[in-house]
């Protein structure tokens, strides 16, 4: 019998299709790798493997039944515990939802089901996804599975190492300044950031709205651009979704032809200050680009280097107030309601005890950037450099089809190392944030590992709004070709769990 | 522009509704001020001409049709609700009348 | 906890102070569904129950703009005679309170979708009515929040209270805010003009069709604005808010309180604390609510979960052109149609009959009969039985036939009103009722004649002193006439027989 955890999400769908597995079984080995390893890594919050296996049965009986089935079905997918799910834990990593059970299901949660992917559990994550290490969690961090004692990126981290601990060959994550590429790249694995409005916010708790986006993870460029044909497109429900046909991702993955794409090399992202084994996959890559046929040039974004002081602004302002409805009025903690305190007393004893220092910090921050005689200063400012950054952007992509550059300054850092110094943890986003910003889209995929310390290096492509296949191209490319070098995939060099 | 002030920062958790205590006070103005000066260089690189963004979509006028649909049940709206009672989420006293 | 306030004399406030008025009217529109999701509207319903994961707040739901709350707004300001906006955006305003599931009001800041207005006013005066124009600022679309019960405590008010519970059907259904620019030069008619203000504010958006303006139900609310100053060239003062004034008659009250009640503080050398008052319907006090001892600090940002609105021009043309004719111009047209004076006119909208009157008119009858109707008999009846001329079954077409058969001298008033009687009780259209209760007037000069002779020779002496010119004694014979043929005469025709009859001429 094949290792089923191995497999891609293609792969699957194929030995699905044929007969040759259930979905039962499949699902089976999933939620038995996760007993096995998930105890070390800590990728998943929730697993209900009753809940999992009866979806599986229900899937099963549906193939059998001679309906038919989209290519995911009976696939398992790890979701990142942001988006809400009907009757089933949905704690954004915080001790505020610890019990809150959504009455009701994301969209990304609806398309999942109506392509009948099976949900294997809800992924760790930075607290409300405040964090690029999964530190923040309040429910303890998750490991990386090239080294336990590292991080594995964040906030998405759980959904980035359960890829690559073998226990999903699928997730969600949700990118608000690079939760999906960060972690991706730290941890050997493919995510991407759609397009703003690609694919529905509708139950994504959201952090900062006019950042926020959810979007696929996978082991392989492939994979992830079938997981995000499943989640894309219009949904009324989401006032910022865009109204238009989805582009066929798979296709685009499959090209693999690079020859006339021009792409341009970001001298602000190019690695200054990166680490130099970062430095040295990355320049390789470009290289290998060349030799692919792409037409490699240097372009030149100088608003970027305000992106992460406009970021830091901007996140915590929206936040803090997409925040205030954690109140314990309605759902969620209550605390301090002696029958003595007043309403406004627990609600701030509610909010101190069920928040976590990252998230007060950023709340205070944001509070002090919206409120008056500060606004134009900092909030004002902030939407403004916004403007540059998009205007950066366009300029660039008329001598280019996409921009790459490293994903990460630095492969995964240690558990702690970076925990009581928000500004070196913030640095990690340097490169993935300009994007959330000007409302574009990145991918990252992984391109060697650091000869320093042997851990995984991601490239980040980044195209256009609108212009997601244009990353599954690229990274579709690249990825064949460097599999073709390696003659594996990366992850079988990680360390056995 | 100079840091923020311990009494802005009790300020800040107060519009927040946060309740924090004075020493890890002392320990957010210290970090606070730290983030605040990183960031403040924003106002120094867009002059007047150019315009705040908002939002990365020009998307206009996106509006839905008067049309009722079908919501949560009362037992599904309290489902969570840390206390209930005649169909209603029980809160604390209110001692403000805004 | 209310303790009284001093109160100066409100006339000799007046020739102390100059007062400057300001008012925010609350219009809850009366869309099916809520500002930013598809729940009811409908006032009423059992607790929680016209709730979804939008308007509840819950953590990922997102809002959708409701596009008939949008044209209501525009249709509203464009009767203010407002600017509409090219491009408007929506706003939060950030603060905690528990009747608010997000911690945060969808309302629109800087922004307003409509802005410069104004408003003409007919202010009653000593001098007779004055008209007035009142400039509107700005109206703005916003949602409402949910309704908290308090509960414990011995009054059922906020203060005292043990606990609080929560309904949330009202969070999320569209609000319209209008507010006035500053009011300056009403003087010592304030009172008038800020009643006069909101009632013509709720005729016209009753006019639109597009909220109940059910004060009583909350679906029009009205802040009152007032300061003082010394005179009309100084600077304005410090303001008060008074909220909660929930009748045309508290708006007037209300203001004047707050006038008297400034003026003792500023004449003894007081300050005027900026805050917000709690108007008391019952006392006809206000008491002070929360002090504003620091700015508020609402930090507004543009609603990220939101795109803006940017109406066409065609659209909002579109809407121009749709608008009903202005209430005020219609009043004074019908009166000049009908030819009554300004108190008869008074009356017939004081009594809400306007609309009724004017079909009735149009169904045929005279404009005297129709407001005789609807003003008399109608409106005594709907009073006992606690409903509007709107609510009874009754239809302008019946009261134009009813009419018509009094012209032809098949009715009199008194089988008119045995008619409407009928109508009402469901008894069927109005020849049916005088068919099934043989309604119809004794006609026949035959046994009208037959009656009089009876009624002459019972009353011989009244025969002899109409036959001598004292007409006014006729009065008996047809009484007795009318008695004896249960009311079912005509008492002109019957007086003008008898007049015959005794070879008299009137």
């Amino acid at each position: 019998m094949t290792d089923l955890i191995k497999q891609t999400a293609r792969q699957l769908s194929d030995l699905l299709r044929a007969g040759d597995v259930s979905a039962h079984e499949v699902a089976v080995a999933h939620l038995d790798r996760i007993a096995a390893v998930d105890e070390r890594v800590h990728a998943f919050l929730h697993v209900d493997r009753e809940y999992t296996l009866a979806r599986a049965d229900q899937v099963d009986a549906k193939r059998a039944s001679g309906a038919a089935m989209g290519v995911l079905a009976g696939v398992p997918l790890a979701l990142k515990d942001v988006l809400a799910m009907k009757g089933q834990p949905t704690t954004c990593g915080s001790r505020m939802l610890e019990h809150w059970r959504p009455p009701y299901n994301a969209t990304v949660v609806e398309r999942l089901h109506a392509a009948d992917v099976v949900i294997l559990g809800k992924t760790n994550m930075d607290e409300f996804a405040m964090g690029s290490s999964t530190e923040f969690s309040a429910y303890g961090p998750t490991h990386n599975p090239w080294d336990l004692d590292r991080i594995p990126g964040g906030s998405g981290g759980g959904s980035a190492a359960s890829l690559a601990a073998f226990e999903a060959p699928l997730a969600i994550g949700t990118d608000t300044g690079g939760s999906i590429r960060q972690p991706a790249a730290v941890t050997g694995t493919v995510g991407v950031k759609p397009t703003y409005g690609a694919v529905s916010r509708y139950g994504l708790v959201a952090l900062a709205s006019s950042l926020d986006q959810a979007g696929p993870c996978a082991r392989t460029v492939e994979d992830t651009a079938l997981l995000h044909m499943a989640i894309a497109g219009y949904d009324p429900k989401d006032s910022t979704s865009i109204n238009q046909p989805v582009a066929d991702m798979v296709a685009a993955a499959q090209r693999r032809d690079l020859r006339g794409m021009r792409i341009g090399l970001v001298k602000e992202l190019s690695g200054q200050g990166f680490q130099a084994g970062v430095r040295q996959r990355f320049e390789e890559a470009v290289a290998l680009y060349t030799s692919l046929g792409a037409d490699v040039v240097e372009v030149s974004c100088p608003s970027f280097d305000y992106a992460l002081a406009a970021y830091y602004l901007i996140l915590p302002s929206e936040a803090s107030s997409n925040l205030a409805k954690f109140d314990g009025m309605r759902y969620g903690l209550r605390s301090g309601d002696d029958g003595e305190h007043s309403v406004e007393q627990v609600m701030g004893l509610t909010r101190a005890a069920g928040f976590g220092p990252e998230v007060i910090r950023r709340i205070m921050i944001g509070t002090y950037a919206l409120s008056s005689g500060y606004y134009d200063a900092y909030y004002g400012s902030a939407q403004k450099v916004r403007t540059l950054i998009q205007r950066d952007f366009n300029a660039a992509f008329t001598t280019c089809d996409v921009l790459i550059s490293p994903t990460a300054p630095t492969t995964a850092f240690k558990i702690g190392e970076k925990l009581d110094d928000p500004l070196a943890m913030y640095l990690n986003d340097i490169a993935t944030i300009p994007v959330n910003l000007a409302g574009n889209c990145g991918m990252s995929l992984p391109i060697g590992l650091a000869p320093e310390d042997g851990l995984p290096v991601g490239l980040q492509i980044i195209a256009p709004i609108n212009g997601d296949d244009r990353l599954y191209q690229a990274g579709g490319a690249l990825e064949a070709a460097l599999h073709a070098q390696w003659g594996h995939h990366i992850l079988e060099e990680a360390p056995a769990l | 522009m100079s840091g923020i002030t311990r009494a802005e920062v009790a300020h800040l958790a107060k519009l927040a509704r946060l309740t924090i205590d004075d020493e890890h006070l002392d320990h957010y103005a210290e970090q606070l001020n730290v983030i605040i000066e990183s960031v403040a260089r924003v106002s120094e690189v867009a002059g007047d001409d150019v315009p705040a963004t908002s939002h990365p979509l020009p998307l206009i006028n996106v509006m839905r049709a008067d049309v009722q649909r079908p919501g949560l049940t009362n037992a599904e709206a309290l489902s969570n609700a840390p206390a209930q009672e005649q169909g209603r989420f029980r809160v604390p006293r209110i001692l403000d009348e805004e | 906890m209310s303790k009284t306030a001093l109160l100066m004399d409100f006339d000799q406030a007046l020739e102390r102070f100059d007062p400057v008025l300001g008012l925010e009217v609350h219009v809850e529109l009366s869309t099916n569904t809520k500002m930013f999701c598809s729940c009811s509207t409908t006032f009423g319903g059992e607790p929680n129950t016209q709730v979804c994961p939008v308007c509840l707040g819950l953590p990922g739901a997102l809002p959708v703009v409701n596009e008939k709350g949008v044209e209501a707004a525009i249709r509203i300001g464009l009767a203010l005679n407002c600017e509409i906006a090219e491009w408007c955006r929506f706003s939060r305003k950030n603060y905690f309170y528990p009747d608010m599931p997000k911690n945060f009001q969808t309302s629109q800041y800087d922004e307003p979708i409509a802005f410069n207005g104004y408003l003409d006013v007919a202010v009653p005066t000593d001098e007779g009515v004055m008209p007035f124009r009142v400039l509107i600022e700005r109206a703005h679309m916003e949602e409402d929040t949910g309704k908290a019960l308090h509960q414990g405590g011995a009054t059922g008010r906020i203060h005292g209270a043990d606990y609080s519970l929560l309904d949330y059907n009202r969070a999320g259904i569209p609000l319209i805010e209008i507010v006035t620019k500053p009011i300056v030069g009403a003087g010592r008619y304030a009172p008038e003009v800020a009643k006069a203000y909101v009632a013509a504010l709720r005729e016209l958006v009753k006019s639109l069709d597009v909220s109940d303006v059910r004060m009583d139900q909350g679906s029009l609310r009205c802040d009152v604005n007032l300061s003082l100053r010394p005179t009309p060239q100084d600077r304005f003062g410090t303001r008060t808010e008074t909220k909660n004034v929930n009748s045309l008659r508290s708006v007037e009250r209300a203001v004047r309180y707050e006038v008297q009640r400034q003026a003792v503080i500023l004449t003894d050398g007081g300050k005027i604390i900026q805050e917000t008052r709690h108007w008391h319907e019952d006392t006809g006090l206000t008491t002070a609510g929360r002090v504003k001892e620091e700015a508020e600090d609402y930090r507004y940002f543009p609603e990220p979960d939101l795109v803006p609105i940017a109406p066409s021009r065609e659209w909002v043309e579109q809407l121009r052109a749709s608008l009903p004719e202005n209430p005020a111009l219609r009043r004074a047209r019908l009166q000049a149609e009908w030819g009554i004076t300004d108190h008869d006119m008074a009356s017939v909208v004081n009594a809400e009959a306007l609309d009724l009157v004017e079909a009735t008119i149009a169904a045929g009858a005279d404009q005297a009969a129709a407001r005789k109707w609807w003003l008399g008999e109608l409106s005594r009846i709907a009073n006992e039985r606690g409903l509007g001329l709107e609510e009874l079954a009754i239809t302008p077409a019946h009261l134009a036939r009813i009419e018509a058969l009094i012209a032809d001298g098949a009715l009199n008033d008194k089988l008119a009103r045995s008619v409407i009687e009928g109508v009402l009780a469901g008894e069927g259209e109005v020849d049916a009722v005088i068919a099934g209760r043989g309604l119809a007037l004794v006609s026949d000069d035959g046994p009208l004649l037959a009656a009089i002779d009876a009624a002459l020779q019972a009353q011989p002496d009244v025969a002899e002193k109409i036959a001598a010119g004292k007409l006014a004694a006729a009065g008996a014979v047809v009484g007795a006439v009318m008695k004896a043929t249960r009311g079912q005469a005509d008492a002109a025709k019957v007086r003008r027989l008898l007049f015959e009859r005794l070879g008299v001429s009137e």
